[in-house]
């Protein structure tokens, strides 16, 4: 398998997305097929070739750097899943 | 014939004349919505109050003379597209509880003129499937044969318009999310060039190759539709500053002339379906006889693209979906720590195909792996986009089959996804490379499931692609 169990469980650490033992298994199993076909891409010499990441061309699109009143601080407040006092609130980030 | 049956050019032609009003329009489309929905699937939302009230309104705006091409007419949303004041999941359930409070873009366009949205199209989760068996609200079953998928990821959009539920739908295409469904339910898909359409408040996929376009019954209806939604926004950087060409006038012209390619590399794929080879080798007969220059062409990357695309989408979903983390919106489970939080709301928020995708992204964008996945990938795009760049110069469009089977049976590459991405194979290219593309139903198999023919054109060039395709259609 190009993929193993334990490596699964790293790239879930690091995506953050709790796994049961029965899902590392499978992913395990389906990502390394896919992992496998992608190595068709070995064929292609891609010497002096560059990288595309946009297909439009634009570059260094800017706009005025003005200050712009946000009109939907209620309809925004009212989406978080726990505010105090109109802010949002969070579990602790630091531990003591 | 219903009203919910009729096109966007015969409603806007019946509402200008007061044969009927949008409320009526609207009150055809959520009683077939009422009959069929259960049966189809293809709405998670449906707004019948307040789509009454936008009709009310609607018929003061035509009835005071100051109507827009797209007044009073019910439409759909994919719901990965963003509608103020209405649920918008993307068929995930992390965003079960989500209500943008703002339009998209384009949605902004359509409903600042009076468009009536009757409600929020099912779709694989975030856009990751090719038969709508991957929403957390359930699959979306294909209108002709309800045994089938409606392909995805814009299943329920596809569904919706094939099954006369709205008279046209606004969706997504990634790599392929409108052109599939709409081949598979026998209606029209449209994925304009990148850059076209502004992505403001469609929810992200892959950035560099998300866009979003019409599912409509005629293709002229599609230029109707396009003419309204395109253009530069300065809300997604994007966009690009060219001039919106008058597609509705466009659509209607000749195409005597017109050099059409045939990429031999799409009819010699293994796998490909004989009656689909036909009816789009049929489609090739007919543009000969409209005095179109039949020419055979050469993509030599395209059997890369599958294993291309299925790296820079994943690497770019990965990262768009870290947002989804159940801090500021959507469904938060509590945990011991952040950490916990944050892996047991995307465990529950998210189905397996998704995690799938973030999984693979991940891999392919983390140390020691960047080179070999990502940077291989980006590389060979370069490789896919010059093939499209290098044919233009010497043909107009290029015509394709858009799948290379029609609609496949519920539950048949549910355990395989190397296979469910093998579906993608006719549609990725042209999205890798930015190009529009159109999916036009030419016929059907002799099961009676349609099958749809894709014309793909050069960067920009959405009217030669509308243009071809309205000769086609039937």
């Amino acid at each position: 398998m190009s993929i193993s169990i334990e490596e699964v469980k790293k790239i879930a650490q690091l995506a953050r997305i709790k796994l049961t033992p029965d899902e590392e298994k499978r992913y395990a199993a389906t990502i390394s097929v896919v992992l496998d076909y992608m190595k068709i891409l070995n064929e292609v010499d891609t010497k002096g070739v560059e990288q595309t990441s946009q297909v439009t061309g634009l570059e260094n699109v800017v706009r005025a750097d003005e200050q712009r009143d946000c009109k939907i601080v209620k309809e925004l407040l009212a989406q978080m899943p726990q505010i105090k006092n109109n802010e949002l609130v969070v579990p602790e980030v630091f531990e003591d | 014939m219903n009203l919910n049956e009729l096109t966007i050019k015969e409603a806007r032609e019946g509402l200008k004349k007061k044969k009927f009003t949008s409320v009526e329009l609207t009150q055809a489309c959520l009683s077939r919505i009422k009959e069929r929905n259960k049966d189809i699937n293809a709405f998670i939302t449906v707004c019948e109050e307040s789509a009454l009230e936008e009709a009310k309104i609607a018929d003061g705006l035509i009835k005071a003379g100051s109507a827009g091409p797209l007044t009073g007419i019910p439409f759909s949303v994919k719901d990965a597209i963003c509608t103020a004041g209405t649920s918008s999941t993307a068929g995930a359930k992390i965003l079960d509880n989500y209500i943008p409070p703002f339009n998209a873009t384009v949605i902004a366009k359509i409903r600042n003129q009076g468009g009536v949205l009757l409600g929020k199209n099912n779709c694989d989760a975030f856009g990751h499937g090719a038969s709508n068996e991957n929403s957390m609200y359930g699959l979306v079953r294909n209108p002709r044969d309800l045994a089938k998928v409606a392909g995805g990821s814009s299943g329920g959009s596809a569904a919706a318009v094939a099954d006369n539920m709205c008279v046209y739908a606004i969706a997504e295409d990634t790599g392929g999310s409108i052109r599939q469904p709409a081949s598979f339910c026998g209606v029209i898909g449209f994925r304009p060039s990148y850059g076209r359409n502004s992505r403001y408040g469609i929810m992200p996929m892959g950035s560099s190759l998300d866009t979003v376009g019409p599912i409509t019954k005629t293709v002229y209806d599609t230029a109707v539709v396009m003419e309204q939604i395109a253009g530069n926004d300065p809300l997604d950087a994007t966009t690009v500053g060219d001039a919106v060409p008058n597609y509705s006038r466009e659509v209607e012209a000749k195409i005597k002339g017109r050099r059409i390619g045939v990429p031999k590399e799409y009819f010699n794929l293994e796998g490909l379906d004989e009656e689909v080879k036909k009816i789009t080798e049929q489609q090739i007969v007919k543009l000969k006889k409209l005095g179109c220059k039949i020419e055979e062409v050469s993509l030599p990357h395209t059997k890369y693209a599958i294993a291309v695309y299925y790296i820079i989408v994943p690497s770019e979903d990965s990262s768009n979906l870290g947002r989804m983390d159940g801090i500021r919106y959507g469904v938060r489970l509590e945990g011991k720590d952040l950490y916990d939080l944050y892996a047991r709301s995307r465990a529950a928020g998210f189905p397996e195909e998704v995690k799938r995708r973030i999984l693979i992204g991940t891999y392919a964008l983390s140390a020691g792996y960047y080179d070999a996945y990502y940077k291989k990938a980006q590389t060979v795009r370069t490789l896919i986009k010059k093939d499209f760049d290098d044919v233009f110069k010497k043909v107009d469009a290029l015509i394709t089959p858009t799948s290379p089977f029609p609609a496949f049976g519920i539950g048949a590459k549910k355990d395989d996804p190397l296979a469910l991405y093998m579906a993608d194979v006719m549609v990725s290219p042209a999205a890798l490379a930015g190009m529009p593309a159109l999916s036009v139903p030419c016929g059907n198999t002799a099961g009676g499931l349609p099958v749809g023919v894709q014309i793909i054109g050069p960067r920009l060039k959405e009217e030669i692609v509308l243009r071809i395709g309205d000769k086609l259609a039937v």
